[in-house]
């Protein structure tokens, strides 16, 4: 056990023993409020604070959850201790069919997200009052017996919450610091290029989604009996969802115990204000909000930690100048270049399209391709503006879905599946404008793709290979920045290294020269060129041609989406339909 | 449920289209500073009821012409929302943080209006209360009416300046890209002032109207975010005419469920076509 999670074992210990030292009843539901906000705020941030998606539905799974208990221990008896785990199961079950239904939709996003979870909690809260669920008249729990677990009724409360506050502290640490919280962070900040790495975007946003809201249901059931009475209409509102946002971004969102720090914060100053005089208290929260929202734009912790980006794991690898490269670190898995030309028969086949097309709504960017790459080669993939290379190499990676056609790598069918499959069968790919995760470290970056994409590491051996790739490239200086801070060339090679770092055995490139100076492209041929020595196959789209010339085995031309032409480089650049697309037809 | 009669029914739509009015009147300041200035401002709501609590103070306790306080608070108001954006330009803040600081202006607002007026209800006293006329066998109260009249020629007005004058091309522009825009010559602070005052003053204008036709009390602010929200998403962000048709289909959509259903399933009906059209018509919204 690390030392957070003995932490936050030790504090709940310590806390559990509140209810023995006699102190009045009134610290314990001011502690037990404290307790409740805390696990309402910290299970909203597990899918909203990583990963972006703002629910303003909070409530709807805190409601279930209350109506799950009220019901079972109200009406059909049920010790109260049972009814828990069905409010949490309840509270999931709504999350993961509302989830599976969301989460397809791929403009539901941000405020559209949030609006769509606050139109569900009216729904489901409109469904409840008209029901037999409630009726009505709401549900009275004043028959139902307190779980004797410490002195009194009140402190069993208080130790239940406490129990639960605990409870998904471990969770929303764990997850923070675990592979889904990774992989939820990259949706965060471009859910379209985690998919590509490898992130199994649809099926981590479910399961946060299920996390967070069976830990609502949770605070929901034991908060049944904390009130004792249930009503719609305090129960299904904007309420909780805005209380609950507001500490988490008070506290910060991209901390784990960020909505904690909010929720305590929030609950003391609501009982500060609860005395003499309400109404400047109320005003005084409202303040308060104002100015620190102001002066801390990313709440408390992160105000506190703003210059620490964390860097996890390994401390750099120093390498040795004068040991070569390929020989200090070559990927394992990478296959040799060598040992396939050394069979000098026919080249393997390694991606084979077969009469790819990608319509969008009229325009036909790709027309029936059909096209071989052979393993170990670096085929340039030519054509004017529009003709269809981006598209293609946006199909292949997964990021489009094609209209028509088959992929086979190595054999295997890849048209239909979701990009992070493709990105683990090992194709990686770069985007033509730089797209890194804007709040990671470069470091960060890469390391992501080594966990996610084919090479499938740990958190520890990818961020060593992760230095690795950074050193291959260059930017090992630039580790601990976040990528606001390179520029343009430097961000085309983290993209190339990002690339790089799932092994791939196949890199798809989009204009990686584009916008570079003179010298820059001659540094970059030079970096394809070792790339290539290392074993992977390339497919670049470049309009450099000196680039094209000194690096291509061959090149297929692009024209209105069809291909025009492929074989090696001198043959087909010479080809007179080739000339015709790029520079038109004569008519003299 | 049992089948109302025809001409309850028609009363429903009727006064669904005037509720409706109302909710496309708060929700066209909203959806502007949503749309243009990325901005999502719960303080709106705030600003509704304290314009409805000044002109209910104006009425009853000054008895002065409701009418009158049209030409007094919306100015005043102009100027309150220029100073907040001035504030919110100031320190640069994010969409989701704006939701925040909006949020504690209204709980300030909130605050002021209950240290003032107190908690109770409070219901504006004016000669207009009890007028109303009526076609065939349909009644049409004088204050509702005249809620819908202000409200669409408000969003007519809206709509003709930010497709025909300069100043609307050049809010537009900025809307889509705030830097480029500043780039081609565009005062972007300016602007940005200017339209936060305007979004103020219509929150002024929304409130004496609300003031017209309902009962007051401070908690009710946040009761109508919900359903203003699902307004201006429908009519779309940013538009002049999208709140007041989306506020209209929900207004009837909830006074025919109320007629046919029971009043407490109204709110299903607007949600459930918000859900709908979200994961339907993607982008569209």
């Amino acid at each position: 056990m690390n030392k957070t999670v003995i932490g936050i074992l030790a504090a709940g210990a310590l806390l559990a023993s509140v209810p023995w030292l006699g102190l009045p009843a009134f610290y314990e539901s001011f502690l037990y409020l404290v307790c409740h906000w805390a696990i309402l705020a910290l299970s909203w941030n597990i899918l909203s604070g990583y990963s972006g998606y703002f629910s303003f539905g909070h409530g709807a799974f805190f409601g279930i959850g209350m109506y799950t208990s009220a019901g079972l221990a109200a009406h059909l008896n049920w010790p109260f201790l049972w009814t828990l785990p069905a409010a949490a199961l309840m509270a999931a079950l709504l999350g993961l069919g509302l989830g599976v239904v969301v989460f397809r939709v791929k403009s539901v996003r941000g405020e559209l997200f949030a609006l769509l979870t606050l139109a569900v909690t009216f729904v489901v809260g409109t469904i409840v009052l008209n029901t037999r669920i409630d009726g009505g008249p709401g549900i009275y729990l004043n028959a139902v017996a307190v779980p004797a677990i410490g002195p009194s009724a009140s402190s069993s409360l208080y130790l239940l919450a406490l129990a639960g506050a605990v409870a998904t502290m471990l969770i929303a640490y764990k997850v923070q610091s675990s592979k889904l919280g990774i992989g939820l962070f990259a949706i965060h900040d471009d859910e379209d290029v985690a998919e590509v790495m490898g992130v199994p975007t649809f099926r981590y946003k479910l399961l946060a989604f299920a996390l967070s809201c069976s830990l609502a249901g949770l605070a929901g059931g034991i908060h049944a009996l904390f009130v004792s009475y249930v009503t719609a209409g305090e129960t299904f509102n904007i309420t909780v969802p805005l209380t609950v946002v507001l500490m988490s971004v008070l506290g910060g969102t991209r901390h784990w115990a960020g909505p904690a720090v909010g929720a305590l914060f929030i609950t003391v100053l609501l009982f500060m204000s609860a005395g003499s005089n309400p109404v400047a208290g109320k005003a005084a929260v409202g303040v308060i909000l104002i100015v620190v929202i102001l002066f801390m734009p990313n709440g408390i912790l992160g105000y506190f930690f703003k210059r620490r980006v964390a860097v996890q794991g390994a401390v750099p690898v120093v390498q040795d100048p004068a040991v070569p490269l390929a020989a200090a670190h070559a990927p394992a898995a990478a296959p040799v270049r060598q040992a396939n030309l050394a069979t000098r028969g026919e080249p393997k086949v390694l991606l084979e399209v077969q009469g790819l097309s990608k319509a969008f709504t009229g325009v036909q960017a790709l027309d029936q391709v059909s096209l071989q790459v052979h393993e170990g080669e670096i085929l340039g993939l030519l054509g004017p503006n529009g003709s269809g290379k981006s598209t293609f190499i946006n199909v292949v990676s997964g990021h489009y879905a094609a209209t028509g056609g088959a992929i086979f790598f190595e054999g295997r069918q890849l048209a239909g599946l979701p990009a992070h499959q493709i990105a683990q069968a090992g194709i990686a790919r770069t985007y033509q404008i730089p797209r890194p995760f804007a709040h990671m470290s470069v470091l960060q970056n890469v390391a992501l793709v080594a966990m996610f994409g084919g090479a499938a590491l740990n958190h520890q051996q990818a961020t060593e290979e992760a230095w690795k790739w950074l050193e291959f490239t260059g930017l090992q200086d630039k580790a601990n920045a976040l990528p606001d801070d390179l520029n343009l060339h430097q961000r085309k090679f983290l993209e190339l290294t990002r690339a790089l770092a799932s092994r791939p055995r196949l890199v798809l490139l989009d204009e990686v020269l584009s916008g570079l100076t003179p010298a820059e492209i001659n540094e970059a041929i030079e970096l394809i060129r070792k790339i290539r020595e290392r074993g992977a196959t390339i497919v670049f789209v470049e309009h450099v041609m000196r680039a094209v010339m000194a690096l291509a085995d061959r090149v297929a031309v692009l024209n209105h989406g069809k291909l025009i032409a492929v074989g090696p480089s001198q043959e087909v650049m010479r080809n007179p339909e080739v000339v015709s697309a790029y520079l038109g037809t004569p008519h003299a | 449920m049992s089948f109302p009669s025809f001409n309850l029914l028609a009363q429903s739509i009727l006064s669904g289209i005037f509720i409706g009015s109302l909710y496309g009147l708060i929700g066209l300041g909203l959806g502007l500073t949503w749309g243009l200035l990325r901005q999502i401002n719960l303080s709106h709501f705030g600003l509704v009821f304290l314009s409805a609590y000044m002109s209910y103070h104006m009425a009853t306790v000054w008895h002065m012409d409701p009418w009158l306080s049209l030409l007094i608070l919306p100015p005043l108001f102009f100027a309150f929302g220029v100073g907040m954006q001035w504030v919110m330009a100031r320190f640069q803040i994010s969409p989701f943080n704006s939701l925040l600081v909006t949020f504690g202006i209204a709980v300030v607002i909130e605050s002021l209006i209950q240290a003032i007026w107190t908690a109770d209800f409070r219901r504006m006293e004016t000669h207009y209360n009890d007028m109303k006329f009526s076609v065939g066998s349909l009644y049409v109260p004088i204050p509702e009416l005249l809620t819908l009249l202000l409200s669409v020629s408000i969003a007519l007005l809206i709509w003709a300046a930010m497709r025909y004058t300069d100043l609307g091309k050049a809010l537009r522009a900025m809307a889509e890209d705030g830097q480029i825009a500043a780039a081609f010559g565009i005062n972007q602070k300016g602007m940005s002032l200017m339209l936060a005052g305007v979004c103020a003053a219509l929150a002024a204008v929304a409130g004496i109207c609300l003031a017209m036709t309902f009962t007051l009390t401070p908690s009710q602010i946040f009761a109508w975010v919900g359903v203003v929200f699902a307004v201006v998403m429908l009519g779309g962000l940013g538009s002049a005419m999208g709140p007041l048709v989306g506020g209209i289909i929900i207004g009837v959509s909830e006074a025919i469920t109320m007629a046919v259903a029971s009043p407490s399933w109204a709110p299903i009906v607007s949600f459930s076509l918000l859900i709908f059209l979200l994961l339907l018509r993607p982008g569209k919204i």
